[in-house]
C-alpha cells in the first residue's frame, strides 16, 4: 500500500505541475481556467493521501465552484466575444519569471532544509481535528478578526460597487412601493 | 451497514443507476404523453410511451455527432462525459440496498463535491461549441447553480448536523427513530428544490429552455446528446436516491428488508419531481435567485439554528 501510495503521489504531483504549466500555455481562457481546476483537483487528490479527507474533498469542492465562477469572470474581463478569440495568459514574463523562479526556490529550499521530524509519527485518530486544532487553538482570536475582517470587506465592496441602493430602489423618501427595479423578479419588495 | 460492499459493487453500481434512469425516465414519458396527448387507451399504448426514451436513446447511438466551426472539442468532451461521470462518483456513497459502495467520513461533503463537478460539466458543454444559444444556456446554469447551491449546502449539513456526522451510514443510523424529514422540513423541502435545481430539471430547466431551441444541448446530437441527457437522469436519479439516506430514515422501516425500503423511498422521493415538471412551469433565473437569497439561505440558516439547539440538548 505505501508503495502504491507514493507512486499516486508522484503521478498528482506531475499533473499538478503539468496543470498548472498548461494553464500559461492555452491561449483560451476557458481552456487555462480548467487547466488550474485540473491542477488544484490534484492538489486536493494529495491531501487526501496525507489522510485529511475532509480538507481534501472540501479543496475539490470549492475549487470547482470557484473555477466555474472564475471561468466567467476572466472571460469576461478578457474583452473578446465567449473569450473563443486567442489570447496569451503571459504578461511581463521576464519580471513574472524571475519572481516565480526565486519563490519556488524559496520554498524548495525551506522544503529541503526544514528539520522534519525524524521517523513516523502515530496517525491520529482524527487528523482534520488535529490539524484544525494546531492551527486554529492558539490563534483562535486572530481567526476570528480575519474571518470577520473578511467578511466586512466582502460586504463594503459590494456596498462601494452597486450602483443602485435603497434610494434609488424606494425614492427620495424611501416610500414608494414595490421597489423600482431593472428586472421585476423575485420578492417583489 | 457496517462492511463496505464487494469489490463486485463497483461494477454493478452505473448499470443499476442506468436501469433506475431508464425506468424514470419512462414513467417521465408516461407522464408527458398523458399531459400532451390525454390519457393513453390501454396498457398497449401506455407501454409504447414508457419505452419511447429507451428507443430515443438507441436511435441517438446510430446518429453522426455535430461538428460546430471553432469548436473546443476537447472541453465539449470533457463537460458532457463529467455529467454521467459526476452522477456515479456522487452514488458511491449512496446506501444502495443496505450498504454504500464507499462509506467515508465525509460522505456527505463527497456527495457535494460530486454534484459541484455536474455544474462546471454544463457550462463546459454549453461552452465548448462556439454557439451562441448553447452558451447561453450554459451561462444560465451558472447563474442557477448560484441560486440552488447555497441553500443546498445548507441543507445537506442540517442533517449532518442532526446526526453529528458526516457519514452516510451515521446519518441513516441517527433516524432510527424519528425521520430527519419530520424535525427538519424546512431543510428537506430546500433539498428537494436544489435536487431539481442541480439536475436542470423541471421548473429549473431554463439552461435546456425551449426559448432557446435546447440551450445548453442544441449542439449536442448523437452518442454526445445521450450521453448528456442520460447523465441528467443518473443525476436526477441520484440526487433523489440521497435524500432517502439524508432525510427519510435510509432503509429503516417495518417487515420489508432494508433494500426494498430504500428502493421504494427513492421511487416515491423520483415519481414526486417527476410530476412536479408537470405541476410547475420553468422559473426564470432572476426570478428564483432572490428569493433563493432572501428566503431560502435564511430559512435553511435559521433551520441550522434550531437543529443546533436540538443536538446541544
Amino acid at each position: 500500500m505505501p508503495v502504491l501510495d507514493e507512486v499516486l503521489f508522484v503521478v498528482l504531483a506531475l499533473l499538478a505541475v503539468g496543470g498548472a504549466v498548461m494553464v500559461f500555455r492555452f491561449d483560451s481562457m476557458a481552456r487555462a481556467t480548467y487547466a488550474l481546476l485540473t491542477a488544484l483537483l490534484c492538489v486536493g487528490g494529495e491531501v487526501l493521501l496525507l489522510g485529511l479527507d475532509y480538507l481534501g474533498v472540501v479543496i475539490v469542492l470549492m475549487m470547482t465552484i470557484e473555477m466555474a465562477l472564475m471561468a466567467v469572470f476572466m472571460v469576461m474581463y478578457m474583452m473578446n466575444p465567449a473569450g473563443l478569440v486567442p489570447m496569451s495568459m503571459v504578461h511581463n514574463p521576464r519580471l513574472a519569471l524571475a519572481v516565480a523562479g526565486t519563490v519556488f526556490a524559496a520554498l524548495t529550499v525551506g522544503a529541503v532544509l526544514a528539520p522534519w521530524p525524524v521517523g513516523r509519527a502515530r496517525q491520529p485518530v482524527d487528523p482534520t481535528r488535529e490539524l484544525g486544532r494546531a492551527l486554529m487553538g492558539p490563534q483562535m482570536l486572530t481567526m476570528m478578526t480575519l474571518g470577520m475582517a473578511l467578511f466586512a470587506t466582502i460586504v463594503v465592496s459590494v456596498v462601494l460597487a452597486t450602483p443602485r441602493g435603497r434610494y434609488q430602489r424606494f425614492g427620495d423618501d424611501l416610500r414608494s412601493r414595490p421597489a423600482d427595479d431593472p428586472l421585476p423578479a423575485g420578492t417583489r419588495r | 451497514m457496517d462492511d463496505p460492499a464487494p469489490w463486485w459493487g463497483a461494477l454493478v453500481l452505473p448499470a443499476a443507476l442506468l436501469l433506475a434512469a431508464v425506468a424514470a425516465a419512462g414513467f417521465g414519458a408516461v407522464l408527458t404523453g398523458a399531459a400532451e396527448q390525454g390519457p393513453g387507451g390501454g396498457a398497449r399504448a401506455v407501454g409504447g410511451r414508457a419505452l419511447a426514451p429507451l428507443r430515443e436513446g438507441l436511435r441517438l447511438l446510430g446518429r453522426p455527432p455535430r461538428r460546430t466551426t471553432a469548436a473546443d472539442r476537447l472541453l465539449g468532451r470533457l463537460g458532457v462525459a463529467l455529467v454521467p461521470v459526476a452522477a456515479v462518483l456522487a452514488a458511491a456513497v449512496l446506501p444502495w440496498g443496505t450498504r454504500p459502495l464507499a462509506d467515508p467520513g465525509v460522505g456527505i461533503v463527497w456527495f457535494n463535491a460530486m454534484e459541484a463537478l455536474a455544474w462546471a460539466a454544463v457550462w463546459l458543454a454549453g461552452w465548448a461549441p462556439n454557439s451562441a444559444l448553447s452558451l447561453i444556456g450554459g451561462y444560465r446554469f451558472l447563474a442557477q447553480g448560484l441560486a440552488y447551491e447555497l441553500p443546498h449546502m445548507l441543507a445537506v449539513t442540517t442533517a449532518g448536523l442532526g446526526a453529528g456526522s458526516l457519514r452516510v451510514s451515521e446519518v441513516v443510523d441517527a433516524q432510527r427513530g424519528l425521520w430527519f424529514a419530520v424535525w427538519m422540513p424546512a431543510a428537506f423541502a430546500v433539498y428537494l428544490l436544489s435536487a431539481l435545481a442541480m439536475a436542470f430539471w423541471g421548473p429549473f430547466d431554463h439552461p435546456l429552455g425551449q426559448d432557446l431551441a435546447g440551450g445548453a444541448a442544441v449542439e449536442l446530437a448523437g452518442v454526445d446528446r445521450l450521453v448528456f441527457l442520460g447523465g441528467r437522469w443518473l443525476l436526477l436519479v441520484v440526487t433523489a436516491g440521497f435524500a432517502v439516506p439524508l432525510f427519510l430514515g435510509g432503509g429503516h422501516g417495518p417487515l420489508l428488508p432494508d433494500g426494498l425500503w430504500t428502493s421504494l423511498k427513492t421511487a416515491a422521493v423520483l415519481a414526486l419531481l417527476l410530476v412536479a415538471r408537470r405541476a410547475l412551469p420553468t422559473l426564470r433565473m432572476d426570478r428564483y435567485l432572490e428569493p433563493a437569497w432572501t428566503v431560502l439561505v435564511p430559512l435553511a440558516l435559521l433551520q441550522a439554528l434550531v437543529v443546533a439547539v436540538v443536538v446541544l440538548n
